[in-house]
């Protein structure tokens, strides 16, 4: 089971904008079930590189490497416009901060989340539902609410319905955005707790994007810090984070304010 | 590696606090020792000594500076010194079992979910693995109408208790215990020093930290002298 | 207006090349909607400019036409179109659809089966039918391309969500050749299994959207549903009081202030020839002149 094959793997991945730096040559594998905590502040690049890895952003120099359901692995590149959709659409998950850019908001709440289903050729309505509701329980989402549009739904509500819309096609591989940012705090520790179970549960393996420590903290498994593009520390989550090494990561770790 | 479970070699840290201008503290240096499976080693020496960071370099929270901690998995041996995130994470859910000296609390998790999530995670089934942690907090005394409810709120000695039954339910065969009795009571403390009698008649190597003597004298098959490694200030 | 001031059928001969070529390329992609340079024409945008430029590019001197709008042959767009292409082309014109070569409709499909010998010239006011659901042009593009329809279904499933049935009732999306999904212009969802394996070219012209689209005689078009909520056909609770048609799609006429209403065949020249041959509905003293009138309006 741990001598797997790795799921995803970036290879001196770097991306520059004429001559501003969006990250440099970042390099590391992903495993299934495994979380990647990326961390660090305003332009330390994390967003960049998330956009990287999906495929939403093509590399300056460097690679992404993803092994597809069949075991092949695939250079994203090399996938065509289809193939990345359909990847997207089964086996990748992508929470955006702002539930509304991941969501339909027009539309309502079991719609959202059987699309994918439809979009991969389910075409029993009860089927569909009750897969929809199935999950609207798994991200404890009231049952009553499959039917409203998540205009009426709170922050949180959303974004636990983003999720849902995510892996109700049992994606192998969910990229994540600063997943609680935005949500109030009690809001954001029940999201963490329905994330923590989701990949533990579904043996999900996740980049998480954070400024946020202690999101890292209670996801990851390991983590990669980045400043200005560059990964300045990597390793296993509570070992970077009780013992950092690097100057930088030990200011990240002594800026959080005790409660 | 001889039958030990747990070897270290030369070991040593030292901490560089950039912020205060790149002043290093240093921890330990040349530790040697080691544990084998059945007994009990206890690291003795006084506060601020390095016994806390031994066991943490010896579960990965910490890195060593030099060199090398071997801990025996199956077959193989692994230098944790060496060894890359993935294979650490594998030691921790099928070898190493620790006990922290505080409780870290997950906000919202119920206790017996905080116990029982190391054997759901080493793949024991969540029905079995809840009824043992009900078990072992039963007999730590810990109410069951606590159980559903997350720790935060619950005094030292019952977090603590939370913390040790988390630590010691699992089946490992190296178990680290960083002052496992700290904040109990008389009776409590006799539950667990049993429950560490016990994994030592099932085999398990404990390398334990423990100031109150009694208690030391009731567990320890031997002491080791930190202060054997102070580092050179 | 003389007819020495106009081309045949109003456009240039260059035009209605570029309409043909269009056209041509909607044959060869059934259902795929093919872009074309819409022309300014003597009517505004939603009136059927797209229709007319499709008809006036494919008339010849020799056909029949026949213009129906909401299934009558006498309704003010329906007249209008007629008379243009009478006097722009000169062409016969006619009411009877056995007789017509080409048929403009707005809104219906004629309850008379139709031949190969014929063309339907349908008039769409927005092409698109992933269009409410998914604004960007660039992305509806893509969704075609890819053939990713999920969201055709999305708003299928929403209907069922809210109405208990899918309650979309007119311009109800088919499967055009198993490939493509395409908006059968508003008609009535009645009106959808005629589409399918037709011997008559159908033809889809939308001006002010700019898009021409077909499909070929004998095509496959298979109205979208699901498994569990199949299509189903509308069938009227009533027969038409005029000649006692019981399979058409029918009108419902207010007759007075009191709730009082009578249903008649849609399709005018249907209803006629049905009369003409004897058969007669319940109420046909009761009608008004008006809609009960005489057979065969109009040549």
């Amino acid at each position: 089971m741990d001598d797997d094959a790795p799921l995803l793997i970036a290879e001196g991945l770097s991306k520059s904008y004429g001559r501003r730096l969006g990250c440099r040559v970042v390099s590391f594998s992903i495993h299934e079930g495994e979380v990647l905590a990326v961390v660090g502040e305003s332009g330390s690049g994390k967003t960049t590189l998330l956009q990287l890895l999906s495929g939403r952003l093509a590399p300056s120099a460097g690679r992404v490497r993803y092994r597809m359901r069949d075991d092949v692995t695939r250079d994203l590149a090399s996938l065509g416009e289809a193939e990345r959709r359909f990847l997207f659409r089964t086996d990748w998950g992508y929470v955006h901060q702002d539930p509304a850019l991941g969501l339909r908001m027009a539309v309502s709440a079991g719609a959202n989340v059987g699309e994918r289903l439809m979009a991969v050729g389910w075409r029993h309505y009860g089927s569909i539902r009750r897969g929809a509701l199935t999950w609207l329980e798994r991200v404890e989402i009231d049952a009553g609410r499959i039917d409203d549009t998540p205009h009426t739904y709170s922050g949180g509500m959303r974004q636990r319905l983003q999720i849902a819309r995510n892996l109700v096609t049992e994606p192998r591989l969910v990229f994540m955005d600063e997943p609680t940012g935005g949500l109030d705090v009690s809001v954001q520790a029940r999201l963490l707790d329905l994330l923590r179970n989701l990949v533990t549960r579904f043996r999900l393996a996740a980049v998480v994007v954070t400024h946020d420590l202690a999101v890292a903290r209670l996801l990851s498994h390991r983590i990669m810090v980045m400043k200005s593009g560059e990964v300045v520390e990597a390793g296993l989550t509570d070992q970077v984070l009780d013992d950092p090494r690097e100057a930088y990561t030990q200011l990240l770790v002594s800026s959080i304010l005790p409660p | 590696m001889s039958p030990n479970l747990l070897e270290l070699a030369g070991v040593g840290k030292c901490f560089v606090m950039h912020l205060q201008g790149g002043v290093e503290l240093p921890v330990v240096a040349g530790v040697a020792f080691s544990v084998a499976p059945g007994e009990c080693a206890v690291l003795a020496g006084p506060s601020g000594a390095g016994k806390s960071s031994i066991l943490k370099m010896i579960f990965g929270s910490y890195r060593c500076d030099h060199g090398s901690i071997l801990v025996r998995d199956g077959a193989d041996v692994v230098d944790v010194a060496a060894a890359d995130p993935r294979r650490i994470l594998r030691l921790r859910r099928h070898v190493i079992g620790y006990v922290s000296q505080f409780l870290r609390v997950v906000p919202r998790v119920a206790a017996i979910d905080v116990v029982a999530e190391p054997l759901i995670v080493g793949g024991i089934a969540p029905a079995v693995a809840l009824a043992r942690a009900g078990d072992l907090l039963a007999r730590l005394n810990v109410a069951p109408r606590l159980w559903m409810l997350p720790p935060a709120t619950f005094s030292g000695g019952e977090q603590q208790r939370v913390n040790v039954a988390r630590g010691l339910l699992p089946d490992l065969p190296l178990l680290l215990l960083d002052e496992p009795t700290a904040s109990l009571d008389g009776e409590n403390r006799a539950v667990v020093i049993d429950q560490i009698a016990e994994k030592k008649r099932r085999g398990v190597a404990i390398l334990a930290i423990a100031h109150d003597g009694d208690v030391r004298s009731r567990i320890a098959d031997r002491l080791i002298d930190v202060t054997r490694f102070a580092a050179a200030a | 207006m003389t007819r020495a001031a106009y081309n045949f059928a109003y456009l240039d001969e260059q035009t209605k090349r570029m309409v043909r070529r269009a056209i041509l390329k909607a044959i060869a992609i059934p259902g795929y909607q093919v872009p074309f340079a819409s022309r300014e024409m003597p009517m505004p945008y939603g009136w059927g400019t797209g229709g007319v430029q499709v008809t006036a590019s494919i008339l010849g001197p020799d056909d029949v036409l026949k213009v129906i709008d909401q299934g009558s042959d006498d309704t003010t767009n329906a007249v209008s179109i007629r008379k243009f292409f009478a006097k722009t082309a000169g062409v016969r014109t006619t009411t009877h659809t056995a007789d017509a070569s080409v048929i403009q409709t707005r809104h219906r499909i004629p309850e008379q089966p139709l031949t190969e010998a014929q063309i339907l010239v349908y008039q769409v006011p927005v092409p698109e039918p992933l269009r409410f659901l998914e604004p960007r042009e660039a992305e509806t593009r893509k969704l075609h391309a890819l053939a990713d329809y999920g969201l055709m279904h999305v708003k299928l499933y929403e209907d069922i969500a809210r109405h208990g049935h899918i309650a979309t009732s007119y311009a109800y999306p088919v499967k055009v050749d198993g490939r493509y999904v395409t908006d059968p212009s508003p008609t009535p969802k009645f009106d959808n299994p005629k589409m399918d394996d037709c011997p008559a070219l159908q033809l889809f012209g939308a001006g002010r959207e700019k898009r021409i689209y077909a499909i070929p005689p004998h095509t496959n078009v298979v109205s979208l549903d699901f498994e569990d909520h199949p299509f189903e056909r509308y069938r009227h609770d009533a027969e038409c009081v005029l000649c006692a048609a019981a399979d058409t799609y029918l009108d419902e006429v207010i007759t007075d202030d009191r709730g009082g209403r009578m249903f008649v065949c849609s399709d005018s020249d249907h209803c006629a020839a049905r009369r003409a041959a004897g058969h007669h509905g319940a109420s046909l003293s009761d009608a008004p002149t008006a809609i009960g009138g005489e057979g065969g309006r109009g040549r």
